[in-house]
Formats: structure tokens, C-alpha cells, sequence
């Protein structure tokens, strides 16, 4: 008797990528070098662009030589490999290079998205313990308000400042006077060395630091082959901002390790103006999010008729439930569907999709990807549903290669998500006879806003800090465009009354502070809140009156 | 039109523009597509116009492109005090 091999998608990437157990694995080295090594040096890696139409290009000999040259520079101020290097930019070059750099040296990359107020910023610097931030001038006046906060943070580092503009403590560093360097020493990471530190929002507490290793290019590599379906001579198009794990997973790690061109368009949204620039750079595989799509359904199909986009060959969605309306759409527009991934900050890879070829089900997630375990949870018994259409937990059995190690400095939040062995999302879901995922809601007070994670602490946390606010609630309400947006509900304190004056001044205020995404889009000024007889506020009570849905149990809520 | 103008340029300005940030803002600046006010932001300048000018703009008409500059906006509060009137 013969035994069939069959290798697992990660043993796939392991032998195409070369790794060997326990060898060296640089992510740097991987998106880069290798690429070169390949035959692929003179090959656009980037082509990037700003919203007035500046254009740079850099090749992957051109990634090569400026990602040695930074992490050269970065080793030279004494930043040291498991430091956590922050990077705080606009979707600019240096914020795609800067990443492989860090990695390049052995620094912990920690990119956080630059719509980030100080207090956000501040946050996520005190728990990292950062120990340098790479930021863009415009930016400036945010770091150095919470400098003196943080002791652990040594270098403060702008790669944009015009001569004579920063500060003795500050430093200037602009890519293109860095001297050259052919060669630099890579530091020898593993497969477990640690290497980007996402920052994730939950229903409690401060937001947690997702800890990730160098092995999770053996996830994020195959995954990009095969949903995203990147080959050789893709142009490749990344809606998401490297602040988010999406746009490192899949905007640098991903296609570069597969060696593909993909063009970043450092813009605010217009839709004339994307269409043109997939029109002009001939786009191939677009990943957006379903608030994009959406968005652009807003303005129609005849807009989409104006352009030549018959270069789209496959086109992906992510971020939060693509609903139906936004796949049949897609269809008509563009002549084919938006398959929908599933995936989050913790996971680092793409774990239940659509994969290229698969009929796609409008509104469903699709099936977890070959390698990947996943079950709908029971909540009560921690067992598998094995009934169709049963709503439980997304689960997946722990051990995928791009699998979060912890949660930066919080061993008992990483345990609180795991249950009998099944690693849990946070989202629940059902599963139908063909074994589609089907998405119903998150099972916590996290709001899920145009596909970011915003914790309702953080925001009645801030909100607490305004004068006039004696409590709050954070809840999700719902909203065509962004799926969820925050609303506020708030009770004053003696001596304030409710105005709109008032809710736009506290509105501007949270958008400052922490982000435009954690601002209530409403706030509803009110008597009181529900509380338990303890005085713990019932946000689901608030929630469920959002969404018209029955508000449960209420009979430990506290009687006013 | 014009202290309608210098109104709303004043306030995009003071509530969208970093103190370290020298990026010049005129009347015809793109806003959105420039990254300046992203779709999320876009909300509070939506209910500051409405607020200040006693109008209600409708989710259908409040599109990015008609936020993008501040000229656009101007056109857009103008229509909707005249539909008032």
C-alpha cells in the first residue's frame, strides 16, 4: 500500500520560499533581496503617487539598496533588535520602506495609522514602551505634544522636515541622502521572531499590541498566491493604510514576497479618481473594503462606464461583511464579483474566503482556506455546531504560521481567547450545507466602522475627559456606508445643558484626540444610562434600541 | 458668497489643519480626495455647515464630492438656503 503526500498550503510556501526548520527567515530580506536575487531586480516594486499626480517609482533593486540604507542608519542610533520602532505616516514611500528596514534590522515594527490623535497615539506608545517614532512633518505637532510622557521614546525621527524646522531633539531623515549601501548585514531572525506589534481594540480596557513573528510570511506569501491570485505581472492595487494589519499583511508583506508590482495612492477618496488610476497604471487585482465599494456604488455604474478598467482581471474585498447588493454591483460594474475575505489583526493572514474560481454566494464569507481549521462555536457548550444555519462563534484551531503570539504585555487577554481549544474571532456567524461562513455580528461592544476596530472604552474614556460629561456610552449604530458608526450617549453634568453647539464641540473633540473613525457620527444627550444594580452601564441595552432588535433580559438592570 | 467662504475656509482650517502642518488651504483645495478631511470627519463639517446656516443637507446630496473643496461646499450651502427660502 502506497500513502498519498499531500503538502499543506504552508509546506507549499515553506519549500517555494526556501525556509528551511529553524532557519534564518527575515521578512525584509524576503520582500527584497530575495526578489532580486530571482532575477526580478530591475521589476517595479512600487509605484506610488499622491493625489496632485507625483509620481515615484522604485524597482526591487531600488527596495533592496534604501531599505539596507535605513536600517543601516536606524542600527546607527543604537536601536537594537525587539526594540518597537513606531511608524506614524501617511501612505508615503518611507512608510512601506521603513517597515522592511525595521524588519531588516531586527526592530519591532509598530505602524499606526496617522488620523491618530495624541491621545491615541500616546496610548500605544506608553504600552509598547516605543523606543523611536518615524513620522511625517505634518504629524509632528502630535508626538511632540505627549514627548515628555514617554520616557522609553529616544528618537524622534521626520523624514520630511524642511531644513532648520525640527527641534535639537528631533532628527531629520530623508531617504534620498542616505548614502548607499549594497550590502547590510540582516539580522538572523527566525520563524518566532517577533516582528510587527498591530494594535487591536477590544470591548474592554485600552487597545492591545497583536504581537506577530517573521514566519508569518509563510501565510501571508501562500494566502496572496492563492486568494488574492497575485502571479508575475499583476499590477496590484491595496486600498488599506499600513496602519492597519491589512495594509502590511497584504500592502507590503504579501505581494512583495511574491514579487509583484502593486501602485499605492496616497489620496482621500474620489471616485473619478480612483477609476482613473487603475485606468492609468492598468490594475490587475484590486483588494478594497466593502465601505470603498459602497462608496462608489453611491456614484453610480455610468462614472465606472467613463473608464477603460478592462485591465481588473480579480477583485477582492475585506474589512467587515461585503453585503450582497455590494457583489451583484460589483458584478455589473466591473464584469465580476468582489470575493470577500475574512480575517483579522490576530490572525495576520487571511483565514476564511472566496478563493479565485469558487462560485461566489453573495453576502457570505466563503470557506476557510486550505490549512485553516474553523468552526462555528457553540457559546454555551464550547462544542462545533454541526447543524446548518445555527448561529455560534468563528473559531479556529490555533497553529496557522501568522497566528499572533500574544497580546503585547497581556498574557490574561490572550487567554481570554481561546475556549476548549478553539481560538475565538469575536464574530459570530453560521455555516450552510456547502459549508459557506455567513456572517451575523460581533459578539462584544467592539464597533466595527468602515472595517476598523474601535473600542467603546477608549471613546468613553476621552469622552469622560470633556467638562460637561457627567457619563457615557459608546455603542455601534447602524450605517449604510460604514456598516457601523459610533454613537455617543451621554448625560450631562450640572450647569450643561444639551445644544448642537455642544454636540459638535464634543464631536471635534473625541476626532482630535483619538480618530476621525472613534468620533460619534451622533451623540444623544440623556437623562441617565441603563445600569446593573452594581452601576456597571448596559451598553447592550442601548445597542439593541440602535438596531431595532429586542434588548434582552433586563431585570438586573437597575430600576430610576 | 465670499464671507460665506472665508467662513467655512476659517473653520476648515482651525479643525482640520495640525499646527505643524503648512500645507496651504484655498477655496479650491481638494479636501477629500487631498487627504485632508477623510469621509469620517467629513460628518462634523457637514453638521457645522448645517449647524451655522440652519439647513439640513440630505445623505443624498452630501457625497465627497461635494465636500472636496470648500468653493463646493459654499455651492451646496447656497443651494440649500435658497430651497429653504
Amino acid at each position: 500500500m502506497t500513502a498519498t503526500l499531500v503538502e499543506s498550503s504552508w509546506e507549499v510556501a515553506e519549500r517555494e520560499l526556501g525556509l528551511q526548520p529553524g532557519g534564518p527567515v527575515n521578512i525584509g530580506w524576503f520582500c527584497t533581496d530575495r526578489i532580486c536575487e530571482m532575477g526580478r531586480r530591475d521589476v517595479p516594486a512600487l509605484i506610488w503617487e499622491d493625489f496632485r499626480g507625483v509620481e515615484r517609482t522604485y524597482t526591487f533593486d531600488d527596495l533592496r539598496l534604501k531599505t539596507n540604507a535605513m536600517a543601516r542608519w536606524l542600527r546607527g542610533l543604537g536601536l537594537e533588535p525587539g526594540d518597537r520602532i513606531c511608524l506614524f505616516m501617511d501612505r508615503v514611500p518611507e512608510l512601506y520602506l521603513g517597515v522592511l528596514a525595521i524588519l531588516k534590522m531586527g526592530g519591532v515594527a509598530q505602524p499606526l495609522f496617522s488620523a491618530f490623535g495624541e491621545e491615541s497615539l500616546g496610548t500605544r506608545l506608553a504600552d509598547a514602551g516605543t523606543a523611536a517614532i518615524i513620522t511625517q512633518k505634518k504629524h509632528l505637532s502630535k508626538v511632540r505634544k505627549i514627548r515628555d510622557t514617554l520616557p522609553a521614546l529616544r528618537h524622534v525621527i521626520v523624514v520630511d522636515a524642511p531644513a532648520g524646522t525640527l527641534k535639537e531633539s528631533e532628527l531629520d531623515l530623508t531617504l534620498d541622502d542616505l548614502p548607499e549601501c549594497q550590502s547590510f548585514d540582516v539580522h538572523p531572525t527566525t520563524a518566532e521572531s517577533p516582528s510587527l506589534l498591530h494594535y487591536t481594540s477590544g470591548t474592554t480596557g485600552q487597545p492591545k499590541g497583536a504581537q506577530h513573528v517573521h514566519g508569518s510570511l509563510v501565510a501571508q506569501y501562500i494566502t496572496t498566491k492563492r486568494v488574492l491570485d497575485l502571479r508575475d505581472d499583476d499590477i496590484y492595487w491595496c486600498n488599506a493604510d499600513p496602519g492597519w494589519v491589512t495594509g502590511t499583511s497584504y500592502g507590503i508583506i504579501g505581494p512583495w514576497a511574491c514579487g509583484a508590482t502593486q501602485v499605492v495612492l496616497d489620496a482621500g477618496f474620489n471616485a473619478e479618481h480612483w477609476y482613473a488610476f487603475i485606468q492609468k497604471h492598468r490594475v490587475t487585482v484590486w483588494y478594497s473594503a466593502p465601505t470603498a465599494i459602497r462608496l462608489l456604488m453611491r456614484e453610480g455604474t455610468d462614472l465606472v462606464r467613463k473608464f477603460d478598467l478592462s485591465s481588473l482581471r480579480h477583485l477582492c474585498s475585506v474589512g467587515e461583511p461585503l453585503n450582497p447588493e455590494a457583489v451583484v454591483w460589483g458584478q455589473q460594474a466591473f464584469g465580476r464579483p468582489f470575493h470577500d475575505t475574512f480575517w483579522q489583526t490576530e490572525t495576520g493572514c487571511i483565514v476564511i474566503t472566496n478563493l479565485p474560481g469558487m462560485p461566489v454566494k453573495p453576502g457570505s464569507m466563503g470557506k476557510p482556506f486550505p490549512g485553516i481549521t474553523a468552526c462555528v462555536l457553540d457559546p454555551q457548550t464550547n462544542q462545533p455546531i454541526t447543524e446548518t444555519g445555527r448561529v455560534g462563534l468563528i473559531a479556529l484551531r490555533p497553529g496557522w504560521p501568522s497566528m499572533l503570539r500574544g497580546y503585547w504585555k497581556n498574557p490574561t487577554a490572550y487567554e481570554k481567547k481561546f475556549r476548549n481549544g478553539w481560538y475565538i474571532c469575536g464574530d459570530r456567524a453560521s455555516v450552510d450545507a456547502d459549508g459557506y461562513f455567513w456572517f451575523v455580528g460581533r459578539d462584544d461592544d467592539v464597533i466595527n466602522t468602515g472595517g476598523h476596530l474601535v473600542g467603546p472604552f477608549e471613546i468613553e474614556s476621552a469622552l469622560l475627559e470633556h467638562p460637561a460629561v457627567a457619563e457615557s456610552a459608546a455603542v455601534a449604530k447602524p450605517d449604510k456606508i460604514n456598516m457601523e458608526v459610533v454613537k455617543a450617549f451621554v448625560t450631562l453634568k450640572p450647569g450643561f445643558t444639551p445644544s448642537s453647539d455642544l454636540e459638535l464641540e464634543i464631536m471635534n473633540v473625541i476626532r482630535k484626540r483619538l480618530s476621525p473613525l472613534a468620533m460619534p457620527q451622533e451623540i444623544e444627550f440623556v437623562a441617565s444610562l441603563p445600569k446593573t444594580r452594581s452601576g456597571k452601564i448596559v451598553r447592550r441595552v442601548l445597542r439593541a434600541q440602535e438596531w431595532g432588535q429586542p434588548v434582552g433580559d433586563i431585570s438586573t438592570l437597575m430600576e430610576e | 458668497m465670499d464671507d460665506l467662504e472665508q467662513v467655512i475656509l476659517a473653520y476648515v482650517k482651525r479643525e482640520y489643519i495640525d499646527e505643524d502642518d503648512n500645507r496651504e488651504v484655498t477655496p479650491t483645495t481638494p479636501l477629500i480626495s487631498g487627504g485632508i478631511v477623510d469621509s469620517f470627519s467629513m460628518v462634523s463639517l457637514k453638521r457645522f455647515v448645517e449647524k451655522k446656516y440652519d439647513i439640513q443637507i440630505p445623505d443624498a446630496d452630501a457625497s465627497t464630492a461635494a465636500f472636496d473643496t470648500v468653493q463646493k461646499i459654499v455651492a451646496l450651502v447656497e443651494r440649500f438656503r435658497h430651497a429653504k427660502v
